[in-house]
């Protein structure tokens, strides 16, 4: 089947799906701490509209309540409760430079392909649009992990931790049109609970190391002191 | 059969209390009284699986059988030595100022939610609720981890925090990968219900599941401590208070390995037709060998008392996976075995060891010395458990482990090689520190401490009589599970 003879609704689930990982490539490359939190409130965004939109194609009335979850969580209060934190540590200008940005695209590229590579056998058993939904949600995880990792500031961090949530989110919601409403209900309050404590250990880290730059975490290792 | 339930409402019941009263004199008195509350439903519930075998609720949301009944008796028991080691041990760090009273509160609290949790992940029938209870582990214990808000302990909350945090994300993504695999055969909430994919296992998609299984390994592993996501474990063991050093190690660890045998036993119904059957049972076999034989070496170049012997569960936790993935009656029975007896002593271990770092101010291996003429029951608790966990003869780990090597001679022989070469560097790597820490000439400055040696010794008692003879009920106990697991009897 190909892509053009889809319903309009599932070709729109799918764009939207490959513009959040397209989203999650800009997060990797944006040295500004501020636009990257911006971009990350998008991407949640788009998250909540595929998840309205599976909601509507299949007339199942526990997403929307899922998609306002979202909304609320990935759209107002993480993005607002980060920002807030920028504003409060005065890191309005502070850049967070990637050390190897070329590096960094061609290893984005690799992971996308290699999703899509690992996915390919579920592919064979089920519809065109489950195969590629799988194959980007699985790339926006491992793009927030590589964010993650790459990062040296706690709130990009952070960011990074959030990014593989909304991938996460992403494809309980595509693949799957929803966890059950309990377990789904169960994810949103562990993620509410992950975003306060973050907060709390803003201010630690800032009282015990006054600065929000997790490079300076190196106190405890293995190598002889 | 509302046992189940009393067991996960009185800790429930703990958490709202002792967050308001955390802070009082008697609020180490109540942890501990809640605690042997929990011990008692327990063990109700044990002897009534017992004696009605296997139970899941009308809904298919709780599921008790003789793995994971065996696995709350001893939550619960171990939980209860630890509150009591703990009501003391923080009444005097509340003493020298290393607390405040808020903090107390606390940690009570988080005590308490921490063991509701886990009692959660244990009992629960329903995979995606048992994903929120592990992460859940996670929140509750982070606070825990930083609570001396040195530098130090941020750092240890941190990476505790993000690792475990990063692993249980692709345990998610694990468990809708196998709801997807499910919601082929089956609608909602029973998609995701362990008893029910279980017996219709030969129906799921084995692609779909042997991917979500990698996942599932690596997310919950992660919490098991296996190499190579296990850089939080020793970190939040050193930097946390020793009670909860206890009960990571001697509980949490357990509970992410109950997840993972859990989720083989789907993968292995769902692959059994397919050209892969053991896929599940070598990748665990892979991730424990190398826990384990990394562990035993850097055991060689620690120079804090709890990172050593924080390496030592890694090292153990790894030989646990291996056992379990080896598969078999025997391994598994002496896995199931190697669980118990592991727990009891490194729990105890960690006790001894607070004692111990509180006597010497520090937790600095070079700074400990001559325990055994300054206080011999803390000299004399440290060099049992050490012999203990070492697999010194009449104990307990030394039967399990006996029997995993047994079962590798069986099934892998030349993997003997590498396990009793990691047994050998293994001990080698404790002695070496403990040795001077026990028999060295004592320093002449340290602080005596009040210490309470009765839940330690009991436990050895225990790890000791489980070594000589285990009891009918018990061998019993720990054949059905391996009936449950493997499909045949151990005896």
């Amino acid at each position: 089947m190909l892509f053009e003879q889809l319903p309009v609704l599932q070709q729109s689930i799918l764009a939207l799906a490959a513009m959040a990982v397209l989203l999650s490539l800009g997060m990797l490359m944006h040295p500004h701490i501020r636009t990257v939190i911006k971009l990350f409130a998008l991407q949640g965004a788009f998250v909540t509209a595929v998840t309205a939109a599976v909601a509507y194609d299949l007339q199942h009335h526990h997403l929307y309540i899922s998609a306002l979850l979202t909304l609320a969580l990935k759209v107002i209060f993480i993005p607002w409760l980060l920002l807030r934190m920028v504003d409060r540590f005065g890191l309005h200008h502070e850049l967070d430079p990637i050390r190897h940005p070329a590096l960094m695209i061609l290893a984005s590229g690799v992971l996308i392909v290699f999703c899509y590579h690992v996915t390919l056998p579920i592919a064979q058993s089920s519809r065109l649009m489950t195969h590629n939904l799988i194959g980007l949600c699985m790339a926006i995880v491992m793009m927030g992990m590589l964010l993650l990792i790459s990062r040296h500031k706690a709130i990009t961090q952070v960011v990074g931790f959030m990014c593989m949530e909304n991938g996460l989110f992403f494809a309980a919601v595509s693949i799957t049109s929803g966890m059950p409403l309990m377990v789904e209900l169960g994810i949103a309050f562990d993620v509410l609970i992950a975003a306060i404590i973050f907060g709390v250990f803003f201010l630690h880290l800032d009282e015990s190391l006054e600065s929000l730059d997790i490079g300076k975490l190196s106190r405890l290792s293995e190598r002889e002191e | 059969m509302h046992t189940l339930y009393i067991i996960l409402v009185i800790p429930v019941a703990a958490i709202g209390l002792l967050a308001v009263y955390g802070h009082r004199r008697w609020a180490g008195g109540l942890n501990v009284l809640f605690c042997a509350a929990g011990l008692v439903a327990a063990v109700l519930t044990a002897t009534t699986v017992m004696e009605h075998g296997a139970w899941t609720s009308p809904n298919e949301f709780w599921h008790v059988d003789a793995f994971n009944v065996y696995l709350l008796v001893l939550t619960c028991f171990v939980s209860l030595t630890t509150a009591i080691f703990s009501g003391p041990y923080m009444a005097h760090e509340q003493e020298i100022g290393r607390v405040t009273p808020r903090r107390m509160r606390l940690y009570h609290g988080s005590f308490q939610g921490f063991l509701f949790t886990m009692l959660l992940a244990l009992s629960t029938n329903n995979l995606g609720v048992l994903w929120v209870a592990m992460e859940g582990a996670t929140l509750s214990s982070v606070l825990l981890v930083s609570l001396y808000r040195t530098p130090e302990a941020i750092e240890a909350a941190w990476k505790y925090f993000i690792l475990c945090g990063v692993g249980i994300a692709q345990a998610l993504f694990g468990t809708i990968l196998l709801y997807f695999a499910a919601s082929a055969i089956v609608e909602g909430n029973q998609a995701l219900s362990w008893s029910y994919l279980y017996a219709h296992a030969d129906g799921l998609n084995p692609v779909a599941v042997s991917i979500a299984f990698v996942f599932l390994l690596v997310g919950y592993g992660t919490k098991v401590g296996l190499v190579p996501l296990h850089n939080w474990l020793p970190d939040a063991h050193s930097e946390g208070p020793t009670p909860m050093s206890a009960v990571l190690s001697g509980l949490l660890l357990n509970v992410a390995l109950y997840a993972v045998v859990r989720m083989k036993m789907l993968t292995d119904g769902a692959l059994a037709d397919d050209g892969h059957a053991a896929m599940a049972g070598q990748l665990m076999m892979g991730f424990g060998l190398l826990s384990f034989v990394v562990a035993s070496l850097f055991l060689h170049r620690q120079r804090d008392i709890k990172r050593l012997f924080s390496y030592s569960s890694i090292e153990h936790m790894g030989l646990m996976t291996f056992g379990f993935g080896l598969g078999g009656p025997l391994a598994t029975f002496g896995a199931l075995l190697h669980m118990t007896v592991h727990s009891l002593t490194k729990s105890a271990i960690f006790v001894t060891v607070g004692h111990a770092s509180q006597i010497a101010g520090t937790q600095r291996l070079d700074k400990i010395r001559g325990l055994l003429d300054i206080h011999p029951g803390v000299g004399w608790g440290l060099l049992i458990g050490t012999a203990a966990i070492a697999g010194f003869p009449p104990f307990g780990i030394f039967t399990s482990e006996f029997l995993l090597l047994s079962a590798t001679m069986q099934h892998a022989p030349w993997l003997t090689l590498p396990l009793l070469v990691g047994l050998v560097v293994a001990f080698a790597g404790l002695f070496r520190a403990i040795q001077p820490v026990i028999f060295g000439t004592p320093p002449e400055q340290f602080h005596p401490v009040k210490v309470n040696m009765w839940p330690v010794m009991i436990h050895y008692a225990l790890v000791l009589w489980l070594g000589l003879a285990i009891p009918t009920v018990l061998a019993h106990w720990f054949d059905q599970a391996t009936w449950l697991i493997t499909g045949s009897h151990m005896l």
